[in-house]
């Protein structure tokens, strides 16, 4: 196991995860005003339906398959008695569905992004990083479907759940599961970690409003501010 | 009985004269910004006509305010909470810019910086939203002034419900009247019910409806949700922005900026007290031509004394309950029943009220007819269908607005002849319910419409809640972020977005005094 495996597997996760949860932390107590999902739909509406609807389905789905994919420990799959090769088979099936749900809403939603006069002049570098760095992320984890396709065994996933779950319960030893995993895997571990770097300095820092807002199915329809 | 107090706003429209002087100086003072040059927190429209977004009484096409379900309750008319959750990805109800207008300058610089030509240089209109020159202005922020457009274009006003409109298209039958407009600051805002992450409230204290900048996230639920359509999504700062009632004028106990320099003094701000508790059953009535009684219900009468006492006790100031008993708003709504809250048939309970105007008659002179009490005419004989109004202002019941403009006409009357004859007649209120000193005092608000007589507006006690010793030195009025006031250059969490349009002297100028 080489330095940079050792680093980016197993040190990079937690400066990832630090820059993830103190950024947001501090943007959202020093720079509210800032914190916003960035909505275009005003200026100039387009393919904005279909595309943004289709691209949230599908990260959505994409998000949460990991979630509980990667980090539901093998004994609770072993408890249920899903093998590992069924999971694996799940996994790729139902991420293959969700990732082209999504693959197909950000092309559209790039498209209409990168064709609007409007848009074009109010885009920042940060709108476009967000969009390009997702569609890479996205394209390298549809690949792996093809890498999984290979051996259904799935030998490949426990190793990477194990490298998941390692790093989450602060273990140390986590890169060195994922040693022999496939390239096309380590790049779009990677690539998704990174996602979290970029998080707290970009619009997505919408999603975790976007989480806060289920709290207002348990709200009264008004609201009334008594004087401070 | 919950009461609350809050201060409501009556436009004479008998008295406008069109002139926007209220949303040239309110655009001053809040508008003009990156992002809102759109956005007219007040502005005039010339009825018949469309109006600002286009066609904005339709709610069967945006979906705005409440809907009544089978069961009497209320709920948002562009669906219930899941549903407004669901639309947040892309909100199929929001108004595009285009219905609004495409904000444009010109290119003044031209006119100074072109080379020797054939022809005099023009300055071409220039797209704010794009930068660059645009062919053709396809709409503005009053583009029907004064009846501007064809006939077949302003006539899909919603107001027309219920008229045979045909008949209005002849010149010599056509009608027009003012009606500008502001957010309502409604007892049941739907803008309030339609957002996502709770940053829309209603002031307990004076009941102005506010957006908490900060607490923002863009979702413009509210937008589609306002059946007025008087929030505005700032395209460049990403957050929704209001009306906000000028309440740092409201708090001095200073009238707001449109109130204030309206040349025909129509607007009238005052205290009215009411019982929160009535609001959701108000709301809720089954008829929409009962909600306009209805909401009169809430209110409560500042001058009994059980209300005083009870109002004292749930801690409403003292100046506060004076002020309601001076209201005008209070009088002109509630006791000579002349003012009405804008489409109450969207049961936000509006806290905006207008007077409808009275308007020249229609055929009876040339026919060789006067009215039959003298030359004033009869209500029947005004040029303004009473449906239309009623369309406005009552959901469609025309016996209140006739008894309203009946009132008006007898005030006339009876003043007419007092000033013209110098005789105080009483018979020239006949078949009304008026009495000589209600009509000489609502000459001397409506008429007369001296400054302290069109506002009654007590300070908010600030004192009692804040301590003025901290807040020395620190910063006043800013967009967000503490004292940064939005003029940083950026940080790590971004810049802050400007229009691609630069108007390069505002802004050298906020840098300037930014250093300084």
């Amino acid at each position: 196991m080489d330095y940079l495996h050792q680093f980016v597997f197993g040190i990079y996760p937690y400066i990832a995860l630090s820059i993830f949860l103190l950024g947001s932390l501090i943007r959202f107590e020093r720079e509210q005003y800032s914190w916003k999902s960035e909505s275009s739909q005003l200026v100039y509406r387009g393919n904005l339906r279909l595309g943004n609807i289709l691209f949230h389905i599908g990260v959505l789905g994409l998000f949460f398959g990991h979630l509980v994919g990667l980090l539901t420990p093998l004994s609770v799959w072993e408890a249920l008695g899903v093998t590992h090769s069924f999971k694996q088979v799940f996994a790729m099936t139902a991420g293959g569905i969700m990732g082209s749900l999504g693959l197909v809403g950000l092309l559209i939603l790039l498209h209409r992004r990168l064709s609007s006069e409007r848009l074009a002049a109010n885009t920042t570098w940060r709108d476009k990083l967000v969009l390009l760095w997702l569609l890479a992320t996205l394209l390298l984890g549809l690949s792996t479907i093809a890498v999984s396709a290979q051996h259904l065994d799935g030998h490949e996933m426990v190793l990477l759940m194990t490298w998941a779950q390692h790093v989450v319960t602060f273990r140390g030893d986590a890169a060195q599961f994922i040693v022999t995993a496939s390239p096309i895997f380590k790049l779009h571990l990677f690539m998704g970690m990174s996602v979290f770097v970029i998080f707290p300095f970009t619009r997505l820092v919408h999603v975790w409003s976007g989480f806060g807002a289920v709290a207002y199915l348990g709200r009264a329809w008004q609201l009334v501010r008594p004087r401070a | 009985m919950k009461i609350r107090a809050q201060i409501g706003m009556v436009l004479n429209l008998d008295k406008c004269i069109g002139c926007h002087t209220c949303s040239v100086t309110c655009k001053n003072v809040w508008t003009s910004r990156d992002g809102v040059e759109y956005a007219w927190f007040n502005n005039v429209e010339s009825k018949p006509g469309v109006g600002y977004p286009k066609d904005w009484e339709n709610q069967e096409k945006w979906q705005g305010g409440w809907e009544r379900k089978p069961n009497g309750k209320l709920v948002p008319k562009q669906g219930g909470k899941m549903r407004i959750l669901a639309n947040i990805f892309a909100n199929p109800n929001l108004p595009s810019i285009d219905d609004y207008y495409e904000p444009f300058t010109f290119d003044y610089e031209h006119l100074q910086n072109a080379p020797e030509m054939q022809t005099p240089p023009t300055a071409r209109p220039v797209s704010v939203l794009t930068g660059k020159k645009m062919d053709k202005i396809e709409w503005g922020p009053n583009w029907e002034d004064d009846l501007g457009g064809e006939f077949s274009k302003r006539s899909k006003d919603a107001l027309f419900e219920g008229i045979q409109k045909e008949m209005y298209s002849a010149f010599e039958n056509t009608f027009l009247m003012y009606l500008p407009r502001l957010c309502e600051h409604c007892l049941n805002p739907a803008c309030v019910a339609s957002c996502p992450s709770g940053s829309i409230y209603k002031r307990e204290d004076d009941g102005i409806v506010l957006i908490d900048q900060d607490k923002c996230r863009g979702w413009r639920m509210c937008v589609s949700g306002c059946p007025y359509k008087k929030i505005y999504y700032n395209w460049t700062s990403g957050k929704a922005e209001k009306c906000i009632f000028c309440y740092p004028r409201i708090e001095a106990g200073q009238p707001t900026v449109c109130s204030e320099t309206c040349v025909g003094r129509i607007r009238y701000l005052g205290v009215l007290l009411y019982d929160a508790d009535r609001i959701e059953a108000a709301a809720s009535v089954e008829d929409p031509k009962s909600l306009y009684e209805a909401q009169l219900g809430v209110f409560l009468d500042p001058n009994s004394p059980e209300i005083q006492a009870e109002a004292r006790k749930q801690g409403i100031p003292e100046a506060w309950i004076t002020a309601a008993q001076n209201s005008p708003v209070y009088k002109m709504a509630m006791e000579w029943k002349v003012a009405f809250p804008l489409h109450p048939e969207y049961r936000t309970l509006p806290m905006v009220w207008y007077i409808p105007p009275l308007s020249p008659i229609q055929s009876a002179l040339e026919n060789g007819l006067i009215g039959e009490n003298g030359i004033i005419p009869d209500v029947k004989d005004l040029r303004i269908p009473i449906r239309y109004l009623a369309n406005l202002l009552t959901a469609g019941k025309e016996e209140p607005v006739v008894s309203a403009l009946e009132t008006m006409v007898a005030m006339r009357r009876y003043m007419r002849k007092k000033s013209v004859e110098k005789v105080s007649d009483p018979a020239t209120l006949r078949g009304t319910h008026l009495k000589p000193a209600q009509v000489e005092e609502m000459y001397q608000v409506m008429a007369i419409a001296n400054y302290e007589d069109r506002f009654v507006i007590p300070s908010s006690h600030k004192e009692m809640v804040e301590n003025t010793f901290d807040d020395k030195a620190s910063c006043g009025f800013t967009f967000g972020n503490g004292c940064s006031g939005g003029t940083s250059e950026g940080s790590l969490f971004g810049k802050k977005k400007a229009t691609p349009i630069v108007f390069h002297d505002m802004r050298r100028d906020r840098k300037a005094n930014a250093g300084s």
